[in-house]
């Protein structure tokens, strides 16, 4: 025999999916609430969100001294995140210089994929909101106008300072707001195929977004408990921020006590804190608790519990 | 108003804490010696180990207590002895540092290959499973276990398959050294003078040829060429004793694998590479 | 008993179809046979007095025994003479010794071999001996000596035994082929085990993915009131001992302890075969069903082979093998072995020979880990992989060790599911090997 074989210790077999996969199919799932961004916001959401993405890549592929621009899509996907959390027109540099902190600092200073603490695109708003509030928060949200695609932006208070937006325009996303958060319907369509595909699981999302709605319906009954779920970024925030894999707990339990943390922070800040907003700051500071969760939490192995009985 | 309030209070707090620093300092001080922190600073600060002691901490301790020698540190060099005789005084007894030396020239071109590895990249699993993808059992198996612990950044992972010892970043810890499995890299002291037999294999020479075509074969041709007898068969391996040779190259010419080279032209990684070429053209 | 399920496990392509349908053929005597003394787990044999180079055997003549009692007695397959008693390449990738045997071609059996008597005439003692002497070992790839599990501590009764009938792994149907085949002889074998154990219920258990095979044997067990038919779901590792009894029995084994300490045995249906071939026609353990099969074998099989042809032999017998085989397995692809070469033989326990191309799997280098916790998911024992590789990674085997590295049956499905395609499975098993020798000093 002359051909040499391939040897490997078992298993033999490894499933067709890969780090590449995973990012494409997330990206597939934030279409819909891409989509909508665009629709509702016209082509300055898309300017952003094209801005946000490649220097997103650019920044990666320079920091990785690699020409291929794509990768492995996981950069691609943080400058997605990142610009679905800003507002739909912020000036071109502060959208680049958000890119470029989520990337350099919020990733790679941390030694690059599946090292970061933190939620990369949550790390670049973090800084962009501290730094140049005025372009983030405050008097810059557009008024929504679905199909008018080179409208005018006029500006208009958002869902959580003004609490008098109906649930059904929260619901399909015609309100003010970031360009991907607005439409909880596009973003649990996309929840549903990462659930699917097996890339989420109910727990972090179920937990978040329950408790958002029992602290709302404490505060203001059944219809507040949805306007506070329905309302700035709690959807996408529970699907697919908290979610992140590399920020987020590793065992069953961690992740219910991740996702219960993160909607009770949230609602700490919305009802009671200075900012009208506070998923971004629930889900850095939960993400900082993500190793301790884990560690804690561990699962017991297979027959551990009948052993402790005997 | 606000202002004023704010600049005061941490003002004060600053205060306030600074004095408790202030008094903990002196209550809580411990004596050290100067010395030790000018020897640490002349000390390259790598914490490489390669003194014996843990860290550049301890060893600047065991210099200035005379429990440790000066040239003790490998790295340091020339440089740090001296230094370090200037701040303890005393007489200056300086070394050279070794420079690390692969004992393997069977490249992924010259050396074959039993099977494809798959699986974790180390190369003592890799070695430790199925005794190596390689036919020879001794060669280096490229996966750079040395290039990791090296702490100079001394050493790459060749095109060929083989670790490049860059000399001239090379303190001679010995990292590299106690790192590899195989125990392929030795230290010899810096020098382009003399001939070394650049293969570890115990095997048979039968086994060898098969295996490598610039293995040591124990044909013992070499042994019997030296003029001076620096060179023994230590098992199936022919060594040469650097201190005995004398630089004459008769045991090259002689060595039929051509395992023998003069340390100024051990084979570096153009050459193999360029080799590897002219074979394919030449097949072609 | 409904179909139920374990947690954990994955679902990898069964790609079982490519030989399910193919009825077991026996294959041609081979040319040589080489039996390696080491077949099983426990002590290695020693040829017996009189089996030296030169000397003639018969077919079914024992040919080597060990003292030690977890250890099973080896036969020759063929009748011929011996070639060589020396070390030879064997499946579980190292040399170990082996008599090689060239065939005489008239494969005469030896007169030993006759029916152990009727099952009412034979006591339990009488069972256990034809079991080991028949050199029977657990066929489903473990080889665990038969006998051995049929000698429980006398303070563990066993009163359920579990027939495994699973064959979770991909690719291979030789489970699937004797089932349909022989339903009646494992019937017999189980109800001999039984018997032995003085058991009063068996459970076999068939993933749903085997049907027809849950058809036969739910008809041979008509009137059986005590064996029941347990459809399992089709998953991987169902097969796994502690799963299978879990979802067949609802019990659940300790960690750390074996299937008698909650009562239950499990056997192999190969295994029930095989013992009731010991007691009926008297024939010790020399042949077994393997599949042939992946897309690098020109025709594949499920074929009855002599214990010590060589695969090489059994390849040629399926008309070879392509040349783009990227990798020779022998046993199944979760859990099997790769070969570096195709000049070994095969042993009690290899239930599959494979040949895999690109068709069937692919190289990837390894990222880092993204801690998508897909590892976790996929343990069924609800271990932490990536945290044991982690530290195995660093050396720090005693953090290993409390992520309880030493409970990991090596199934592969970490392996198998991580999108950063790292090899855990690989970094957990040079855990569990540290751990073992540090605790051996």
């Amino acid at each position: 025999m002359d051909r040499k074989l391939v040897v490997s210790t078992s298993p033999h077999l490894k499933s067709p999916e890969d780090i590449q996969s995973i990012m494409t199919d997330v990206m597939v799932a934030l279409f819909p609430a891409t989509l909508m961004g665009v629709l509702i916001f016209g082509y300055q959401a898309l300017v952003t969100i094209i801005l946000a993405v490649v220097a997103a890549m650019v920044t990666e592929a320079i920091i990785l001294r690699k020409g291929n621009l794509f990768g492995d899509g996981s950069a691609a996907l943080t400058g997605l995140f990142l610009a679905l959390v800003l507002p739909p027109s912020p000036p071109w540099w502060v959208v680049v210089i958000g890119s470029v902190v989520a990337i350099a600092v919020g990733k790679h200073l941390f030694g690059g994929i599946g090292n970061n603490i933190f939620n990369p695109a949550l790390v670049g708003r973090a800084v962009l909101v501290v730094s140049w509030g005025a372009h983030i928060a405050g008097d810059v949200w557009v008024r929504p106008q679905p199909f008018a695609f080179m409208a005018d932006t006029v500006t208009q208070a958002t869902a959580l300072s003004t609490y008098d937006f109906s649930l059904w325009d929260l619901f399909i996303g015609t309100v003010p707001g970031s360009i991907g958060e607005t439409s909880a319907l596009a973003l649990l369509l996309g929840g549903l195929w990462l659930l699917y595909r097996g890339h989420i699981e109910w727990r972090i999302p179920g937990a978040f977004i329950g408790i958002v709605f029992i602290m709302g319906l404490i505060d203001g009954g059944f219809g507040m408990g949805l306007y506070h779920v329905l309302a700035g970024g709690v959807m996408i925030g529970a699907l697919f921020m908290a979610t992140d894999m590399v920020t987020s707990p590793v065992t069953p339990v961690g992740r219910l006590i991740f996702g219960f943390g993160c909607g009770l922070i949230t609602m700490i800040i919305r009802l009671f804190g200075a900012y009208p907003e506070g998923v971004m700051f629930a889900i850095l500071l939960m993400n900082s608790l993500t190793p301790i969760i884990d560690n804690l939490t561990l699962p017991k192995k297979f027959g551990e519990v009948k052993r402790s009985d005997a | 108003m606000l202002i004023v309030y704010a600049i005061l209070a941490l003002g004060l707090m600053g205060l306030l804490f600074g004095l408790m620093l202030a008094v903990a300092a002196r209550i809580f001080a411990v004596e050290v010696d100067p010395r030790v922190e000018a020897v640490k600073d002349a000390v390259p600060g790598a914490n490489c180990g390669a003194c014996g002691y843990a860290g550049c901490a301890k060893f600047a301790e065991a210099v200035v207590s005379g429990e440790a020698k000066a040239n003790d540190c490998i790295p340091g060099g020339e440089e740090t002895v001296k230094a370090i005789a200037e701040i303890l005084g005393g007489d200056i007894e300086t070394s050279v540092s070794p420079v690390a030396t692969l004992f393997c020239i069977g490249d992924c071109f010259k050396a074959s290959d039993r099977f494809v590895y798959d699986g974790v990249q180390d190369c003592a699993v890799a070695g430790e499973f199925n005794d190596g993808f390689k036919n020879c059992s001794y060669g280096c198996l490229g996966y750079g276990n040395c290039v990791k612990v090296c702490l100079f950044d001394a050493i790459y992972m060749g095109k060929h398959g083989l670790p490049v010892v860059d000399e001239e970043k090379c303190t001679g810890c010995g990292l590299c050294a106690s790192a590899c499995p195989r125990e392929l890299i030795q230290m010899l002291p810096p020098g382009e003078e003399g001939y070394l037999v650049l293969c570890s294999s115990q095997d048979r020479g039968k086994t060898v040829s098969r295996a490598c075509e610039v293995g040591c074969i124990a044909c013992k041709a070499c042994v019997k060429v030296c003029p001076v007898e620096a060179i023994e068969m230590d098992g199936k391996l022919a060594v040469i004793d650097l201190e005995k040779c004398t630089d004459c190259g008769d045991c090259k010419e002689k060595c039929p694998p051509g395992t023998i080279h003069r340390r100024s032209a051990i084979p570096s990684e153009a050459d193999a590479l360029a080799a590897a070429a002219e074979k394919t053209a030449e097949s072609a | 008993m409904g179909s139920t399920v374990f947690k954990g496990g994955v679902h990898p392509d069964y790609n079982k179809e490519i030989t399910a349908t193919m009825a077991v053929s026996p294959m041609k005597p081979p040319s040589k046979v080489v039996i390696p003394l080491q077949q099983h787990i426990g002590a290695p044999c020693e040829p017996l007095e009189g089996i030296e180079v030169g000397s003639e055997v018969k077919r079914g003549q024992k040919i080597a025994d060990s003292t030690g009692f977890v250890s099973a007695p080896i036969h020759s397959s063929v009748s011929g003479k011996i070639l060589a008693i020396g070390p030879y390449n064997h499946p579980l990738g190292s040399v170990l010794p082996a008599i090689t045997i060239e065939p005489d071609g008239e494969d005469r059996w030896d007169e030993s071999i006759k029916p152990g008597g009727d099952m009412e005439n034979l006591s339990a003692a009488d069972i256990r001996n034809i079991v080991r002497e028949a050199g029977i070992v657990g066929m489903g790839g473990a080889t665990f000596p038969a006998h051995v599990k049929l000698t429980p501590p006398a303070e563990k009764p066993i009163d359920v035994v579990v027939i495994n009938g699973a064959e979770c792994e991909p690719y291979l149907t030789a489970d699937h082929r004797v089932m349909l085949e022989q339903p009646e002889e494992i019937v017999f074998g189980l109800k001999a085990i039984m018997k032995v154990l003085n058991a009063d219920k068996a459970v076999i258990g068939i993933e749903d993915n085997k049907a027809d095979a849950i058809r036969v044997l739910e008809k041979a067990i008509e009137g059986e009131e005590n064996i029941s038919i347990a459809h399992l779901h089709t998953k991987y590792p169902q097969g796994a001992e502690k799963m299978l009894i879990q979802v067949t029995t609802g019990r659940v084994v300790p960690a750390g302890g074996l299937p008698m300490d909650v009562g239950v045995v499990n056997f192999n249906v190969g295994t029930a075969i095989a013992i009731n071939d010991a007691i009926r026609e008297g024939k010790p353990l020399t042949e077994r069903v393997v599949t042939v099969t992946g897309s690098g074998i020109n025709r594949p099989a499920n074929l009855l082979v002599r214990v010590g042809t060589l695969v090489s032999e059994v390849i040629e017998a399926c008309g070879g093998m392509k040349e783009s085989t990227m990798k020779l397995i022998v046993g199944g692809p979760m859990m099997g072995k790769a070969q570096v070469n195709d000049d070994i033989p095969v042993i009690k326990g290899t239930s599959g020979i494979l040949a895999l191309t690109d068709q069937d799997m692919y190289l990837a280098e390894s990222s880092p880990c993204i801690r998508c916790a897909k590892c976790l998911d996929g343990c069924p024992m609800f271990l932490s992989p990536t945290g044991i590789a982690q530290f195995a990674e660093f050396e720090k085997y005693g953090d290993a060790e409390k992520l309880h590295a030493m409970d990991c049956f090596e199934c592969g499905c970490c392996s198998y599911v991580c999108p950063s395609k790292i090899p855990l499975t690989q970094w957990i098993r040079i855990a569990k090997a540290e751990i073992t020798k540090a605790k051996k000093k």
